[in-house]
């Protein structure tokens, strides 16, 4: 007898998901958005379908606000792994100038990411998209299902959601319907973090603490990451051993005081913690149940 | 997240090694309405010390908001996902939290005990390892507890852990505990559930939960976190023999051609023979492929690619299996059908059936009986509602390989999926293959269609109105039938009103019999057309699943559906028959366009419109259309 591990049984059910959605999808894709839990997506995507490359290609939604460290993994990501990138930017949020300095958050998010990835998706005609959402991360999450049927106009009906039983998945759907797919529905932070560390899986080296330049904003600590970000009178940017925990644009996201600088000590820091890693994301603060209504209305 | 061993801050190194051999067990919890089940989950989370500070804030703060435990923590809080469920103070859907130890990782699958949600239990009890049944102490083993050991059961979940639950509330007293224990063995014998232990808790105040509690010094058994830390996990799937339904067909090159999926039974070594279903041809596996390397040997969960030494064709959908231990293949099954959908089950209607890789066209025939889920009753049933479990006879349109599902849950176990909408309504569990599927052959007839066609000169067709009453379908179909017997055609007219006086005369006009009404018709439209014969068929056929059903049956090209579109309102004005007089005083029920829905023609060859066109016109637009098809010759 072989009792497989929890990484083994994770790894094996986010291959099955990812392999199923292939067979039963006419044009995948797989939404990359650089954090570490699309690390490990990409990492699971090129063993599900090895000895041949994944048979689709990665879309990053950028929003021209994410941290410049982001950006260039991103491109050596993609090279490395002789993998299509799609970068899609929404022109009518680059035409108007959407910053969230100026918008707010939840303007900045709608039109970037949400008004963004409805774009994408319709242009190119995808009718699978792969995502990295964990049902740990937010309360909502908990009850979408592992392949979430989206209507024609991309909304989510939390009422309308198909059961899903064993590892059958109904992944049928209707000319300009489509599905989002969720092949680590089961990880939890704590998961991809000792899978990371298993696999060796290369991540954006903002979640290893280094000195960089910050100023701190009701509470959080951002980082000064280009010339667009405006110090107000008499705020200055300070140096500090700082890494993040997720990562999105870099004005929405706080860094937290850190000397963790390696893997491990990451893992400890992160075992020995006491606050969860949404908490560094500003956008889940905009109003209660807030993750929930971007959901309906398209966001990942 | 305070996992609790020093480790972590001494050697982490040597932690995460110790972390990477943690096992996974998945569970469902499962209760009534009021025993505490999202507290059991909250406090478990808790007591683990897996909530970080500012989860704990919000809770804190939630539960003075909206919380029921006068501002005391409301674990329950914890769980309850969506902003209106929260607000309703109801989980009304599956949810799956995870957390893990320092031994285990966990996946709990947390469902409603309303009566009305069968199919969030039997959804969530169809991943899960083990069962955890709550009871109230106060209550005891009631209706709901009976409900929810049998739904456990029948998914072939064999380990359950009995939680007593509120013993606060009966002073910690032994003897309720034992009565309890006593009541619900006894009922546990009976459905086939043998792996029980019971553990007398208090949710709310911890007893039991993950330290054996001070008030209960009689009990001497496991807490129920040390339960669900040590019960044994995925040993009985790998004890089977060797199962895999092939996903994809992997072929990067000219060189290499494997086949992945997920291991569901037993076990494989390079070497093995392998069969293929429902092919039957054989095999050996050379290679199991992964990113990591070639693997000696591969188990029951894990996802895996695979060569074979011989160039057998294997897609998507087929099934490897052990060559000396190989599934049934059939397509009549008796199964249990469990109905997840608002929409009735129709006997007749066509559906789909996912197995393993396979989707397959499927019908399900009347049931056998219903079963009452309280009392185990069967019941005589014409339909399956929303909930309702019954066994039933399946028809699929090809055979497929399987096990009955108390040998392989992943083999055995089906959903059923509506062709319109695309959702899943219904899911089952084969018990076993019908003996007629497998001794009754088609006969191969030698004078078939063609011959038949040729010896009359013609093409046979169908030629198939649909529309409401009184929008003129009769009147037009017998004028086509005469300009084709003018032309010298051989044909027949199946008129709605004339069938239902003989063939059709046991049928109502409930959707069930209008499905049947409409398959009955379909089908003797195909024995006609293979008769040779231009066949004109006149029925309101208000659904679009029967229509698509009768255009299934025959040829490519030998389909013409008309759509006789007159408004409701003309056609009610109309009302030639008086019955529209008599549906809308109430005398008739379920009337097509009153009270009985009609679904328009999507796809219809020839749209008629009554309103702009004379009878004769429009019969004339029918002929046309016949010509270009090539039924007729052109003019």
């Amino acid at each position: 007898m072989t009792t497989l591990t929890h990484l083994e049984r994770l790894e094996a059910e986010s291959i099955d998901i990812m392999r199923e959605a292939v067979a039963e999808s006419e044009k995948p894709v797989m939404l990359y958005s650089i954090g570490k839990d699309s690390s490990v997506m990409l990492h699971l995507a090129m063993k599900a379908f090895f000895p041949s490359k994944p048979p689709f290609p990665l879309l990053h939604v950028d929003t021209t606000w994410k941290f410049r460290e982001m950006i260039e993994f991103r491109g050596k990501t993609a090279r490395d792994l002789g993998l299509e990138l799609i970068v899609h930017v929404n022109p009518e949020a680059l035409a108007m100038g959407i910053s969230p300095f100026t918008h707010g958050s939840a303007v900045h998010t709608d039109i970037w990411k949400t008004q963004g990835l409805k774009q994408a998706l319709d242009k190119y005609g995808f009718d699978a998209a792969f995502g990295g959402a964990r049902r740990d991360e937010e309360r909502s999450r908990a009850k979408e299902r592992i392949f979430s049927f989206r209507s024609a106009q991309h909304r989510w009906d939390p009422k309308m959601q198909r059961p899903e039983l064993w590892r059958l998945y109904n992944a049928r759907k209707n000319q300009g319907e489509s599905m989002r797919v969720f092949p680590l529905s089961n990880w939890t932070e704590l998961d991809v973090w000792q899978y990371i560390h298993r696999e060796n899986i290369p991540v954006v080296p903002l979640y290893f603490a280094r000195k960089r330049p910050v100023v701190e904003r009701e509470g959080a600590l951002i980082m000064v990451d280009d010339e667009r970000m405006p110090l107000a009178a008499g705020e200055r940017p300070v140096q500090k051993s700082v890494r993040f925990r997720t990562l999105g644009c870099y004005p929405l996201t706080g860094a937290i005081e850190s000397e963790a600088a390696t893997l491990t000590a990451i893992i400890q820091e992160m075992l020995l913690a006491t606050t969860s890693e949404r908490q560094g994301r500003v956008i889940d603060f905009d109003s209660s149940g807030s993750m929930e209504k971007k959901k309906q209305e398209g966001y990942f | 997240m305070a996992h609790v061993s020093d480790l972590i801050a001494r050697d982490i190194e040597q932690y995460l090694k110790a972390h990477e051999r943690k096992s996974l067990l998945r569970f469902i919890t499962c209760g009534s309405v009021d025993d505490g089940k999202s507290t059991l989950i909250g406090r478990l989370l808790y007591e683990s010390k897996l909530l970080f500070e500012d989860q704990l804030a919000a809770l804190a703060a939630d539960s003075k908001k909206i919380g029921t435990q006068g501002g005391d923590l409301d674990f329950a809080l914890l769980l309850d996902g969506l902003t209106a469920e929260r607000e309703q103070g109801i989980t009304i859907d599956v949810a799956y939290r995870l957390f893990s130890t320092d031994k285990r990782k966990f996946i709990v699958a947390d469902t409603p005990g309303h009566e009305q949600y069968t199919r969030n239990m039997v959804t969530g009890a169809s991943t899960a390892d083990v069962a955890v049944i709550l009871v109230d102490a106060r209550k005891g083993v009631v209706t709901q507890t009976r409900r929810h050991s049998y739904l456990v059961s029948l998914l072939g979940i064999r380990r359950v852990a009995l939680a007593i639950n509120k013993l606060d509330l009966v002073g910690y007293a032994k003897d309720v505990v034992d009565r309890i224990e006593q009541d619900y063995r006894a009922f546990a014998r009976q459905i086939g559930l043998t792996e029980v232990v019971c553990i007398p808790v208090s949710a709310l105040k911890g007893d039991n939960v993950t330290a054996p509690s001070a008030n209960t010094p009689w009990y001497h058994g496991t807490t129920l976190m040390g339960y669900l830390e040590t019960v044994a996990v995925d040993d009985e799937a790998q004890t089977g023999p060797f199962r895999m339904p092939v996903q994809w067909v992997n072929r990067p090159n000219l060189d290499f051609r494997g086949f992945s999926g997920r291991i569901v039974g037993g076990s494989i070594r390079p070497g093995d023979r392998v069969r293929v279903l429902p092919s039957g041809k054989e095999s050996t596996v050379a290679r199991i492929v992964t990113k990591d390397g070639d693997l000696e040997q591969a188990v029951a969960g894990q996802s895996i690619t695979l060569t074979l030494g011989d160039e057998v064709d294997v897609s998507r959908g087929d099934m490897l299996a052990a060559a000396d231990a190989p599934p049934g293949i059939a397509d009549q099954f008796e199964a249990v059908v469990i109905w997840m959908d608002e929409h009735q089950m129709l006997p007749g209607r066509p559906y789909l059936l996912k197995i393993g890789a396979k989707t397959v066209g499927v019908t399900i025939a009347t049931p056998k009986y219903k079963v009452n889920v309280d009392t185990l009753e069967h019941l005589a049933a014409k339909t399956l509602h929303l909930n309702e479990i019954g066994v039933c006879n399946l028809n699929v349109d090809q055979a497929v390989a399987f096990d009955p599902y108390a040998e392989n849950r992943d083999t055995g176990g089906f959903i059923l999926i509506d062709r319109l909408t695309n959702n899943t309504i219904g899911a089952g569990l084969l018990h076993f293959a019908l003996r007629r599927s497998q001794n009754i052959h088609w006969q191969a007839i030698e004078v078939d269609k063609k011959a038949h066609a040729a010896l009359k000169g013609q093409r046979p067709c169908v030629v198939w109105f649909t529309g409401l009453s009184g929008s003129g379908k009769s009147t037009i179909a017998n004028l086509v039938e005469k300009k084709l017997y003018a032309l010298g055609r051989h044909t027949c007219l199946l008129d709605g009103d004339n069938v239902r006086h003989g063939l059709n005369k046991d049928l109502g006009f409930t959707e069930a019999d209008r499905v049947e009404n409409i398959r009955r018709v379909a089908e003797v439209a195909r024995l006609m057309v293979d008769a040779g014969l231009i066949v004109l068929v006149s029925f309101i056929s208000p659904f679009r699943a029967e229509r698509r059903f009768a255009r299934a049956l025959v040829a490519e090209g030998e389909f013409c559906e008309v759509f006789v579109d007159t408004p409701l309102d003309v056609a009610e004005q109309r009302d030639t028959k008086g019955l529209y007089k008599k549906a809308r005083r109430g005398e008739l029920k379920n009337f097509t366009g009153i009270d009985s829905p009609y679904e328009p023609a999507e796809h219809a060859e020839v749209r008629l419109d009554t309103v702009a066109l004379a009878p004769e016109d429009n019969a004339e637009l029918i002929v046309d259309h016949l010509r270009r098809m090539g039924v007729l010759e052109p003019l």
